[in-house]
């Protein structure tokens, strides 16, 4: 199928359509409702250079038309990754990417160099959401010079695809886009979670053990494509559009509105075949308005 | 063992007393194994609450090609899934979980149950009972409404129930009633419920020594072990509900009492 390829930066996908980090486990866990190998690309799940436990349940609350989570990055760490889960993923055929979190730069820049020397990884994801424990716990992410920081010292170790995942939990996220493009990243990934809460009314207490996670879901998707919009008017390298992608009318707005490939995320827990059937909605989009490649909707929206 | 994705049919859809339904489904394919113990994802209407929804399998009828789920209306999800109609088609997502341990570990088992936790109870009955296994029943419930589908555990074998008011049975919790006077009459306990009654019931299976397994019902969101929202903290660490359970054995659990 010619007419899905794209490309970000060097990295080739066989179609725009990828799965968001921490909603689609190392992907085997959805190969009974799919072939995964279908995918543009797996983000897995968050990964850092410790084992991390997550925090306590409850770790997820429904909220009108979307979710809240509060999972706190548990993974086994990136030796345990290295040892265990890359060799039983490895030779899927699609692009494998890990998701990359830390709590300070060396956490980052460690975990990165690990990944880099791993033949069939061709790319990762900065998560620069979390919090920067030097920095009284503020996110990397909601400065433009915590993000700077990060990400030179990544670009200094990682030479493939660096992609960095930005959080829309900042006044202007076209600062941020701007400030890790001039650092040297490949591509900008966006809308990571946005900061909600929720109370049960009756027991007076939050619903969530750590008060406040993050929501995701279709709730978000009007603020994430409004997000991607001013994004890709502010800087020249390729957008990766996420937030409540459920339908491939949904993926083809994010496109349309300047994203060269896309995240599914929340979806995949309501339908674990969504994937598919999104990377077929848009084949059949291209066809019905006889569009010869999908790169000829990045950024078409006509106003 | 292989999940499947499948949009099921409605056979029937009635209530059970005044706040649960017994919905039936069946398929135009024999359906898949199913372990007692384990659960299912049903979609509901995506207008009316996002996420799927997990449900114990509650009875699995092999002739007639149809798997049954005991509902409790709680709230807007399992409301919508109380008004499906005979005909209508719902997307479902199983087998999901592990299952009780029922294979060759128990000669006299005893099945306790709280609410709507007697749901799974009911497969694992006639599983045990086709073995040759008969077991033993004891459920609880706030009072006699809140007991559902006795006569249909009463046809796999004998029932003990408790009510907080004394409307039916022995009054006091599960934990209360005289046949655990004499604890050595069992060899397991399969055990599903609200969290508290899961609690009592593993510190005295604990005391007096016997094995027990309980059936945990945590918020989910994937049902499928990649979201890592259902986490239970064990022995290991934290794992998902959802995946290495619902089920767990109580000595990998936490709970220290
Ligand atoms: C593995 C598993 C098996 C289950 N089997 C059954 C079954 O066989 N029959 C059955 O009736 N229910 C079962 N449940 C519980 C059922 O999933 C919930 O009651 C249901 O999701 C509630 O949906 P709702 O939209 O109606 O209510 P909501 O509006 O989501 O919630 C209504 C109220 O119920 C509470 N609630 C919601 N989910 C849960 C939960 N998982 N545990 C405890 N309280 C909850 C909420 O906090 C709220 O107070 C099971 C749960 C799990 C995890
Ligand atoms: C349960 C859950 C876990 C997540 N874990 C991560 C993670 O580890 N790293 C990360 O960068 N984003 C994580 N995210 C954010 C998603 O990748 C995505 O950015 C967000 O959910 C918005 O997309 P959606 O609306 O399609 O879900 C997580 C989201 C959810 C719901
Ligand atoms: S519900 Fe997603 S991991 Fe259990």
């Amino acid at each position: 199928m010619e007419q899905l390829k794209t490309n970000i930066g060097n990295l080739q996908l066989k179609n725009p359509v990828m799965t968001a980090s921490g909603t689609f486990g190392y992907g085997t866990e959805y190969a009974d409702f799919f072939d995964i190998a279908k995918l543009g690309g797996i983000l897995v799940k968050g990964t850092t250079l410790h084992r991390r436990e997550g925090n306590p349940y409850p770790r997820m609350a429904e909220t009108p038309s979307g979710m809240l989570n509060a999972v706190g990055l548990q993974n086994k760490g990136v030796d345990y990754f290295v040892e265990n889960i890359y060799p039983t993923i490895k030779d899927i055929d699609t692009n494998i990417i890990v998701n990359v979190s830390g709590s300070c730069i060396d956490d980052y820049v460690q975990t990165a160099e690990i990944i880099n020397h791993l033949d069939k990884i061709p790319a990762i994801e900065l998560n620069i959401s979390c919090p920067n424990v030097k920095q009284g716990g503020m996110a990397f992410g909601v400065t433009t010079q915590g993000a700077s920081e990060v990400v030179k010292a990544v670009r200094r170790v990682y030479d493939k695809t660096l992609i960095v995942k930005l959080s829309p939990n900042v006044t202007d996220i076209t600062e941020i886009a701007k400030a890790v493009e001039a650092q040297g990243a490949d591509s900008v990934s966006l809308i990571n979670t946005l900061l909600g809460m929720a109370i049960d009314s009756e027991r007076r207490k939050p619903v969530l053990s750590t008060i406040t996670g993050g929501l995701s879901g279709p709730a978000v998707k009007p603020i994430a494509l409004r997000m991607v919009w001013q994004t890709y008017k502010a800087v020249k390298i390729p957008i990766v559009g996420i937030g409540g992608i459920m339908t491939a009318a949904d993926a083809i707005e994010f496109l349309l509105a300047g994203a060269t490939a896309i995240e599914v995320g929340t979806a995949n827990f309501i339908d674990p075949a969504v994937c598919s059937k999104i990377v077929d909605g848009i084949a059949d989009y291209l066809n019905r308005h006889n569009i010869p490649s999908v790169k000829d909707l990045i950024g078409a929206l006509e106003v | 063992m292989k999940k499947y994705q499948l949009d099921l049919i409605v056979v029937d859809n009635v209530m059970v007393g005044n706040s649960a339904t017994l919905l039936t489904l069946t398929h135009s394919e024999p359906l898949p194994e199913m372990i007692a113990g384990q659960f299912a994802e049903l979609q509901v209407d995506k207008a009316k609450v996002l996420l799927r929804r997990p449900i114990s399998i509650h009875n699995v009828d092999k002739t007639t090609n149809t798997v049954e789920f005991l509902i409790q209306i709680v709230g807007e999800g399992t409301k919508e899934l109380a008004n499906l109609k005979k005909g209508d088609s719902l997307n479902v997502l199983l087998p999901l979980g592990n299952g009780f341990g029922y294979a060759g570990t128990t000669q006299s088992p005893l099945l306790i149950g709280g609410g709507v936790g007697v749901a799974p109870l009911l497969h694992l009955g006639k599983e045990l009972k086709s073995r040759g296994i008969t077991p033993t029943f004891l459920f609880g419930g706030r009072s006699k409404e809140h007991l559902l589908r006795l006569e249909s555990f009463e046809a796999v074998g004998k029932v003990y129930v408790t009510t907080e008011d004394a409307s039916l049975g022995e009054k006091g919790f599960v934990t209360n009633h005289s046949l655990l006077i004499d604890g050595d009459n069992y060899d397991k306990i399969f055990a599903c419920g609200p969290t508290p009654m899961l609690k009592a019931v593993a510190a005295w299976a604990k005391e007096h020594e016997i094995a027990c397994e309980v059936s945990l019902e945590h918020k989910m969101a994937c049902g499928i072990g990649a979201c890592l929202c259902c986490v239970e903290n064990t022995e290991e660490g934290n794992v998902c509900v959802c995946k290495e359970g619902p089920v767990f054995s109580i000595d990998k659990l936490l709970w220290n009492n």
